[in-house]
């Protein structure tokens, strides 16, 4: 697979929720092989503090162009967040993998929490194209913070009640399987890792197919450093890698379990 | 302008090497970059595969970061059967770098490489900070490194780097006791013992507690461990250490390497080692070397300085 790191120049960057920002970017080689699901790393400066790459999910490719979503955290994110349309950021991708969205099933389940849902734009429209039901379960702390954006069949969960249903967005999408039927699903899901762990409980102890996008502290983001390793759920004490693995992982093959 | 160095059969076409565990088995970056470097040096290879230590590995500090990967690696036998043949391939020299927990372990692992002929030299991890039998039990023993080199020397030809740790209080000692059992070079540093806490989960953030830290944060230390290390040895020493510049290279130059590796800053940008190639070449046709050799050590000292440390009756040190 090939990869491309540039320094890109950048066409956008301006919040779109609370705390989070959409940021595009002038890079033709990457928006024509990415794949939904697939990440990048941002190298947000040319200092050596931050010294790491940053990972970003690519939240959809326009054209030439691609677009991010970051949740402003730390010191990577305040550093980008200053940037200008016309400054640029030195950009490292294609990595990892992509979602199984092909396959034997109706109905894409997509299920995201807070930045979780940065990838969720480019596998819906991958998903229409194939023909795919999708339906969208969204959790977020509070309405401020839900990215609803070229997202198709929403259900809004908060933490706090202020928008759609008051509580996990497990319980959410539980309320609604109790509620609908729904045909041949199949899950994607996307955010924290206590969200992940809680939808792969959900998912495996239904038999319902399900992949899962890990994220894991990273150095070099594309399989040298042995950096991110998450457990195989067969064979204890054997790892794979989130960067190169990864990060999309059939729920069947990875725990989250801590020593 | 002569770049290349030679260390005993060992040919190396420039001074930049890339640092073991930072670039893999060769072949992954050299998807996206152009390997023009002096060397790689392997990831470490043990007798057996090893998995690693459970997440989490990495942790970034204030322009470094914490490693715990705790030597995963595929063992000497995938390692020669399913890496080495594209590493063959390369134009560059191949150095394979051995992990162990015991001396046997560590003959048994370069007796099975001695029949691989594209390995050009191997470099002796004694100074692993992440797993209990790692080989720092050796690197922090003036006595134990020397009966590793004493173990391997007899059984081949190839150079034997020895890749020292600056866990110690006098680095120079070890690199005496190795150049004295025969090793052509040593290479410095490996990681500083190191950790970080996440104030909120009030839990370490290395699963190991502590780590190796790396990157231009140590660098200081790492020129400091070469000057020292380098005033008492006549073999080579090869620089290793938050080098992330060609600036920073020529520095660990004068200092006395007379090569480089880089590591963590491959991560950041895998064609530092190149652009470190290209920049140190310039320099020294700006500044009218006929050879890279003509830096190095070539510090100028201030009147009576030396490194402290250093066994010579003179020095002071700075306590
Ligand atoms: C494959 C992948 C895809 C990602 N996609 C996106 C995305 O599309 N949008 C987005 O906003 N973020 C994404 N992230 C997370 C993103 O990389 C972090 O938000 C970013 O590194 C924060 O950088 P910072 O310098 O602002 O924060 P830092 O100063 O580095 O960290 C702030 C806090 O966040 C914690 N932290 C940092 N990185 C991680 C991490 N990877 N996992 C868990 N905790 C972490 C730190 O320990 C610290 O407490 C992704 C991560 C991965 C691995
Ligand atoms: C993620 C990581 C993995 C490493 N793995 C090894 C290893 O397997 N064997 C070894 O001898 N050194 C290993 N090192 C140490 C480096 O080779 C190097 O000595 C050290 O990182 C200092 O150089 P740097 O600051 O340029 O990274 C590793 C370093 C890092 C950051
Ligand atoms: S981040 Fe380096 S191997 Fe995954």
């Amino acid at each position: 697979m090939n990869k491309f790191q540039r320094e890109v120049a950048i066409t956008r960057n301006e919040p779109v929720a609370r705390d989070t920002y959409a940021l595009r970017v002038h890079f033709p080689e990457l928006s024509a092989i990415v794949e939904p699901g697939q990440f990048v790393t941002m190298r947000v400066n040319d200092t050596l503090n931050p010294l790491l790459r940053r990972p970003y999910s690519v939240s959809r490719p326009i054209g030439d162009e691609c677009e991010f979503l970051y949740y402003v955290i730390g010191k990577g994110t305040r550093i980008l967040a200053r940037k200008r349309v016309g400054d640029t950021v030195n950009i490292l991708g294609p990595l990892g993998n992509s979602f199984g969205f092909n396959g034997d099933y109706e109905t894409a389940v997509l299920v995201g929490g807070g930045i979780g849902v940065a990838p969720f734009p480019f596998l819906t429209s991958r998903l229409v194209d194939h023909g795919k039901k999708v339906v969208t379960f969204l959790g977020a702390r509070t309405a401020e913070m839900v990215l609803s954006d070229n997202l198709v069949n929403l259900q809004v969960a908060t933490d706090d009640g202020t928008a759609g249903f008051h509580g996990t967005v497990v319980d959410c999408m539980d309320d609604w399987f109790g509620a609908h039927s729904v045909a041949k699903p199949k899950i994607f899901s996307c955010g924290p890792t206590p969200m992940l762990a809680a939808v792969q409980s959900w998912s495996l102890g239904r038999g319902i197919p399900c992949e899962l996008s890990l994220e894991s502290e990273m150095a070099c983001g594309f399989g040298i450093c042995q950096g991110c390793p998450v457990e195989h759920r067969h064979a204890e004490r054997t790892y794979a890698l989130v960067c190169t693995d990864g990060p999309c992982f059939n729920a069947e093959d990875i725990t989250f379990k801590r020593p | 302008m002569k770049t290349s160095l030679d260390i005993g059969s060992l040919h190396l076409k420039n001074r930049v090497l890339v640092a073991s565990g930072t670039f893999g088995y060769g072949t992954e970056a050299a998807t996206f970059t152009d390997v023009t470097l002096g060397g790689i040096v392997t990831k470490s290879v043990s007798l057996e595969p090893r998995a690693g230590n459970p997440p989490s590995r990495i942790a970034e500090t204030a322009s470094g970061m914490l490693n715990s990967i705790g030597l995963a690696n595929v063992g000497v036998e995938a390692f020669l059967r399913e890496k080495m043949p594209p590493l063959r391939e390369l134009d560059t020299a191949i150095i394979a770098n051995i992990a162990a927990s015991s001396v046997n372990e560590y003959l048994e692992v370069m007796k099975r490489m001695e029949d691989e002929p594209g390995i050009d030299a191997y470099e002796i991890n004694v100074s692993c900070p992440n797993v209990k039998d790692g080989g720092l039990q050796f690197g922090t023993s003036c006595s134990a490194t020397a009966e590793v080199v004493r173990a391997l020397r007899p059984h081949t030809r190839r150079p034997l780097i020895i890749k020292l740790t600056p866990n110690v209080t006098r680095i120079s000692e070890f690199a005496l006791a190795c150049q004295e059992e025969g090793a052509d070079a040593v290479s410095m540093i490996n990681t500083l013992v190191g950790m970080s806490i996440n104030i909120y989960t009030r839990k370490p953030k290395l699963s190991t507690v502590t780590g190796g830290l790396s990157g231009p944060a140590i660098k200081p230390v790492a020129l400091a461990k070469v000057f020292e290390a380098s005033q008492v040895v006549s073999i080579p020493v090869i620089g290793i250490g938050g080098i992330a510049s060609w600036e920073d290279a020529v520095e660990f130059l004068l200092a006395g390497a007379s090569a480089v590796q880089v590591g963590t800053m491959n991560f950041i940008d895998p064609d530092t080692g190149v652009k470190i190639t290209r920049g140190m070449e310039e320099y020294a046709r700006k500044t009218g070397l006929d050879s890279l050799d003509e830096l190095v050590g070539a510090m100028v000292l201030p009147e009576g300085a030396s490194a402290p440390g250093i066994m010579k009756s003179s020095s002071k040190g700075h306590d």
